[in-house]
Order: C-alpha cells, then sequence, then structure tokens
C-alpha cells in the first residue's frame, strides 16, 4: 500500500531532532508539524518573518497582522520573535536553519529539484524555494513518486524549469525513502509497506540503486 | 524641523506620476498600504513598475491597481492569487519579473544600505541567473543583484511619530522595514501617529531618516487571505 500524504509527513517527522529549527514548505510539509514525536521540541521558521510558529488561532481570535508564509492566519509561542524578510532570508543563506522539508514536481538523479513553474500553464513565482535551495545544508523533499498519469518524478534529469541544482539529498514519497548519492542515483532506503522493490524501480525513470534487502518504512 | 507630517493617502502620493517606479510593502495582503494603493487607484496614475513581494488578490490591494491596467511591470516572487493578474501575464499585456524572495529583500536592504549589489546563491544554474554575473567565492557560485532603485516606496507601519519614526507589529512588518529604507522617497502610513517623543526609541524599527512622509491612514480593512482556526 502506497503512503498517503500523512503518511509520509509522519515518516519525515522522524528525521527531526530536538532543537531543531525547520522550515515547512507549503502542502506534505505542512502536516509535518502535526507529527512531531513527543519529547522532541523544534522551533518552526516561517519565512515572512517569525521564529516560533505556533497553531492555529481559536475561532475568534485570528489576527489579521500575524499570518505564516501561506498566508494562514496562526499564533505565536512562548519564546517567538518576529523579524523582517532580509533578516528571515539572512538565517536561510547563513545556514542557521537546521532543516528545510519542501515539496517538488520533479526532482533529478543529481539532486536538482524543479517546483516553482510550468512554462506557459503556471506562473505562480518560486517565492523563497530558490533561497531555500540554495542555501540550506539539510533539505529533505515530500513528493508524489509518480503523477496522475502514472509517470515518474524522480528523474534523470528535470524537464520542467529549475529551482536549484545539486542541493537535494533526501527524498520521501508514497512508495520509498531516498538518498541522493553525490555522484548521482537515488538509493532506495526504505519501501512503503507492500510496495515491491520491483514497482519501485518501475515507478522510478531516474537511475534507482538498490543495495540489500530494502526494510519497509516504519512509522513509529 | 521639516515637517513629514501630510494630511493622508491623497497628498501623500500627490506627486506619484505615470511611468515611475514604486516599492509596496506587504506579504500577502498583510501589512501592505491599503491608504496609499486606494489614492493610487482613484488617481488612476498609470505605466507604474511594482515591486512587491505579491500582488494582491482581484478585489483588494494591488489587485485593484492591475485590474484597471496601471501597472506595467511587477517585480515579485509569488503571484498565484490573482486569476487577473495570471490573464494579463500569460497574454503578454504585463511584463512580470519573477525573483526569489530572499533576493527580492535583499536588493531592498542594499538600497537602504547604500551598497550597490548583493552576492546570492538563489538562482544559480535557474533561468533566474540569466545573463547575470556570477562569482565563486569559498568553493561556492553567487549571483550578483543589483540593489533596487525605486522612486517612492509605500510602506505601512503600526505606529509611527511625527518624526518619522515607525514601529511594526507582528508579521505584517515583512518586507516593510527593508523598503522603507529603500525608497528615493518613502512614505508611511500608520494606524497610529503620536508626536515625536511618545515612543521609546528603544522599541523603534525604522529611524525617521527613512521616512519622508508620514500619515495616519483610516478605515483599514485588514482583510485575511486564509482564515484557518482550531475549536476550542
Amino acid at each position: 500500500m502506497a503512503f498517503s500524504k500523512e503518511e509520509i509527513a509522519q515518516r519525515i517527522a522522524k528525521e527531526i531532532k530536538d532543537g531543531y529549527y525547520v522550515n515547512l514548505g507549503i502542502g506534505i510539509p505542512t502536516l509535518v508539524a502535526n507529527y512531531i514525536p513527543k519529547g522532541i521540541n523544534i522551533v518552526l521558521q516561517s519565512e515572512n518573518g517569525l521564529l516560533g510558529m505556533g497553531p492555529f488561532p481559536f475561532e475568534g481570535e485570528e489576527d489579521a497582522d500575524l499570518i505564516n508564509a501561506g498566508k494562514q492566519t496562526i499564533t505565536t509561542l512562548p519564546g517567538s520573535s518576529i523579524f523582517d524578510s532580509a533578516m528571515s532570508f539572512g538565517m536561510i543563506r547563513a545556514q542557521k536553519v537546521d532543516l528545510t522539508i519542501l515539496g517538488a514536481m520533479e526532482v533529478s538523479e543529481n539532486g536538482d529539484i524543479a517546483n516553482w513553474k510550468i512554462p506557459g500553464k503556471m506562473v505562480k513565482g518560486m517565492g523563497g524555494a530558490m533561497d531555500l535551495v540554495a542555501s540550506a545544508k539539510n533539505i529533505i523533499v515530500a513528493m508524489q513518486h509518480i503523477n496522475k498519469a502514472g509517470e515518474s518524478k524522480l528523474l534523470p534529469n528535470c524537464t520542467l524549469p529549475l529551482t536549484g541544482v545539486k542541493c537535494i539529498r533526501k527524498v520521501v514519497t508514497e512508495l520509498a525513502v531516498l538518498d541522493i548519492l553525490t555522484e548521482g542515483g537515488f538509493k532506495l532506503l526504505e519501501r512503503a509497506p507492500g510496495v515491491s522493490v520491483d514497482f519501485i524501480k518501475q515507478s522510478t525513470l531516474g537511475r534507482l540503486v538498490v543495495e540489500g534487502e530494502i526494510p519497509e518504512m516504519q512509522l513509529n | 524641523m521639516i515637517n513629514k507630517v501630510v494630511s493622508g493617502a491623497e497628498e501623500a502620493i500627490h506627486d506619484i506620476s505615470d511611468g515611475v517606479t514604486i516599492m509596496l510593502g506587504g506579504f500577502g495582503l498583510c501589512g501592505i498600504p491599503e491608504n496609499c494603493i486606494n489614492a493610487l487607484v482613484a488617481k488612476k496614475t498609470k505605466n507604474l513598475t511594482c515591486i512587491s513581494n505579491n500582488a494582491g488578490v482581484d478585489d483588494f490591494g494591488i489587485g485593484l491597481m492591475l485590474k484597471q491596467r496601471q501597472v506595467k511591470k511587477m517585480i515579485s516572487s509569488y503571484v498565484g492569487e490573482n486569476a487577473e493578474f495570471e490573464r494579463q501575464l500569460l497574454s503578454g499585456e504585463l511584463e512580470v519579473d519573477l525573483i526569489p524572495q530572499g533576493t527580492l529583500a535583499t536588493r531592498c536592504l542594499a538600497a537602504g544600505y547604500g551598497m550597490p549589489a548583493i552576492f546570492t546563491p538563489a538562482g544559480v544554474g535557474t533561468e533566474v541567473a540569466e545573463g547575470k554575473e556570477i562569482r565563486n567565492f569559498d568553493g561556492k557560485d553567487y549571483l550578483m543583484e543589483y540593489a533596487f532603485d525605486a522612486d517612492f516606496a509605500l510602506v505601512k507601519a503600526w505606529k509611527g511619530d511625527t518624526a518619522g519614526n515607525l514601529i511594526f507589529r507582528s508579521t505584517s512588518r515583512n518586507f516593510n522595514p527593508v523598503m522603507a529604507m529603500a525608497g528615493k522617497t518613502t512614505i508611511a502610513e500608520v494606524e497610529e501617529l503620536v508626536e515625536a517623543g511618545e515612543l521609546d526609541p528603544d522599541h523603534i524599527h525604522t529611524p525617521g531618516i527613512y521616512v519622508h512622509r508620514i500619515f495616519q491612514g483610516k478605515d483599514y480593512e485588514k482583510r485575511i487571505e486564509q482564515r484557518t482556526v482550531r475549536k476550542k
């Protein structure tokens, strides 16, 4: 059984260590906040200028001046701090943020990522994604392994306009957990329960490296 | 002392003429200079180049200026929530320069700090890098990006004083302080305008030297783009 989006988020949450400053992108990455293991305390960075992002406000307590980078109303927490956009990207560029989790439309076997533009169709812009992937020391991509047409999104080379080059080292999909090797190639680390290595091979257009037995992903 | 206080948005923007470049603070609809935007909509100033992280929504913020075709060019990082914007872009009526958000903020900062350019890794190896100078520092490539050159900056603050000092509230700070520093003429609209001396100097986010005109805005709508709540 392929993983749901919630299960992808739950698996990624296991990668988070106590004390991390973490930037979560929009989509599956946002869900990761719901699965932070007990005893692990992290600080969420929202690139519009907040460290220490709290949960959504209670009904009636929304504050138009307090939003996250997805423009959702949120809250602060004890220890939160507010700053301007230049400082926000300053701390990202200076690698003060320990972990960045973001979505992707395509990832290549050498770690390139495309997630901001479909020429002629979608022209929303890159937001902070190019800054994040160019500077973050530790990036996990949460994405679908195959698109709705059944085509692989893990490719030898990205076909869409790039967001960043040679910057992605780990990918978690509905089918598998993979590392991207510095010499190129997706190294299969774990598979979703009941998903065969053969199916992952068929679903990965980029070079897949399989060594030994591949364990099933554990969520807890 | 020079009088920086003006009566309202109409007076503040009186010399923003067709074809100039303006910066507008805000992230999404949070912390946007609502009064100045409405005054520009009423004045129907045309052929503007707008530097702003986002382009508003169809019926609020910069979206109102787009609807009247007042904008010749947008320089933004994310413009996803505006159907009219997308239509004008795809039909070629609107010039758009999409740039990384950190690059946008830091190009403002550079202008306010008197530095002609910055080096950033954002966009290296992508179409953003096309035609730009690349420098290698310690084995890593960086793009040279120029400081912005904007005729006017329109910013929104929470509190301000008659000396032009500004204090922002919560995440409505966003691009406002760096844009305030970057405009050749900076216009600040504030929710509460007080006499010089009433704000604690230690609490000032933007020193008044960067602010040329200031007024107390009115009728703030402060529209929420994504109202997300949890149950009690």
